[in-house]
């Protein structure tokens, strides 16, 4: 392939996504994962719609969302996905420290974006908006905590995956796993841009 | 097996994410700026975000019909099948029920 020949190989350039034929099976069963938390995801969309508008007296959408402020979680969660993309090209020319670095990069990103999470929850609870205060909070904080928690457990994930390669290097199953990690970090955002359409934006108008 | 996509270069990455800010800015400085009535402003977010969703899917998740094998594009259409029965019918009876005991 073309992408393989352009960039200088210092380990053996990949002319197959993920680890190969031996590894096919499992990057399909983690794509049949992908579609069955994409339907998880849509119920939980599904009752937030349902539930927005039963704030039981307490606090609505516009007084507690702030547009600058998922403006800031959506950027950092957008610039995680383009760097997730360059370990995944460094992957393919074979270059395993780029691979790290970019993994690193990610990491921090998507720390960036749980932190800013973790404020924004923190602050809507100690000004009394806590899950237990109406249908419309519980929907809620359950469906972008669910959002957070996934993006959390990428984070872990990629920790995991940058000593991988560093120890192992890019060996076959250390591709395929990079790369069901790279398809579940790209899948994350997607459902950030549902988060933002039909949470934030209608929440603040 | 997969194999790479054409959208596995720097370049392409580039014009995802580039094509991705402007899907992202365009809804933002709407709601920000207020300036189209309501329903305007709620179709252009719902624009946005699908052809956004898109974006992704093409430049990052490098769906294509070319080299994403058959398999994977078979259970992504079943996916959206299934959440548009889902989504939809569950928002067409709650609201058709909120309507009923309101009204």
């Amino acid at each position: 392939m073309a992408i393989a020949d352009t960039h200088p190989a210092h380990e053996e350039p990949a002319v197959h996504l993920g680890g190969g034929e031996e590894f096919e099976e499992r990057e399909f069963g983690f794509w049949l994962y992908l579609m069955t938390d994409a339907v998880i995801f849509a119920l939980l969309f599904a009752t937030y719609v349902v539930m927005s508008g039963n704030i039981a007296a307490g606090p609505d959408a516009k007084s507690l969302f702030s547009l600058p402020h998922t403006a800031g979680e959506t950027l950092l969660l957008l610039c995680s996905s383009i760097t997730f993309g360059f370990a995944t090209l460094a992957s393919l020319a074979g270059q395993s420290g780029r691979v790290i670095q970019w993994l690193i990069v990610t990491m921090l990103l998507g720390a960036g974006f749980v932190a800013m999470e973790i404020i924004e929850f923190a602050g809507m609870i100690s000004a009394g908006a806590g899950p237990g205060t109406s249908g419309f909070l519980s929907a809620f904080l359950t469906l972008v905590g669910t959002h957070g928690l996934h993006v959390s457990l990428g984070i872990v994930g990629i920790a995991v995956m940058a000593v991988q390669v560093s120890i192992k290097g890019l060996t076959n199953p250390v591709r395929s796993r990079l790369y069901r990690l790279g398809l579940f970090w790209h899948f994350l955002d997607i459902i950030w841009i549902g988060i933002f359409s039909v949470v934030y934006l209608p929440g603040v108008m | 097996m997969q194999k790479p996509a054409g959208t596995h270069t720097h370049k392409s990455y580039l014009t995802g994410f580039v094509l991705a800010l402007i899907l992202t800015i365009i809804p933002f400085a709407l709601v920000w700026a207020g300036a189209l009535p309501v329903m305007a402003t709620l179709i252009a977010i719902v624009v946005a975000a699908v052809a956004q969703m898109l974006v992704h899917m093409y430049y990052f998740l490098h769906l294509n019909f070319r080299t994403t094998p058959r398999d994977n594009i078979l259970a992504l259409a079943f996916a959206i099948v299934l959440i548009c029965i889902l989504v939809g019918g569950t928002l067409w009876i709650m609201f058709d029920l909120h309507y009923r005991m309101m009204g």
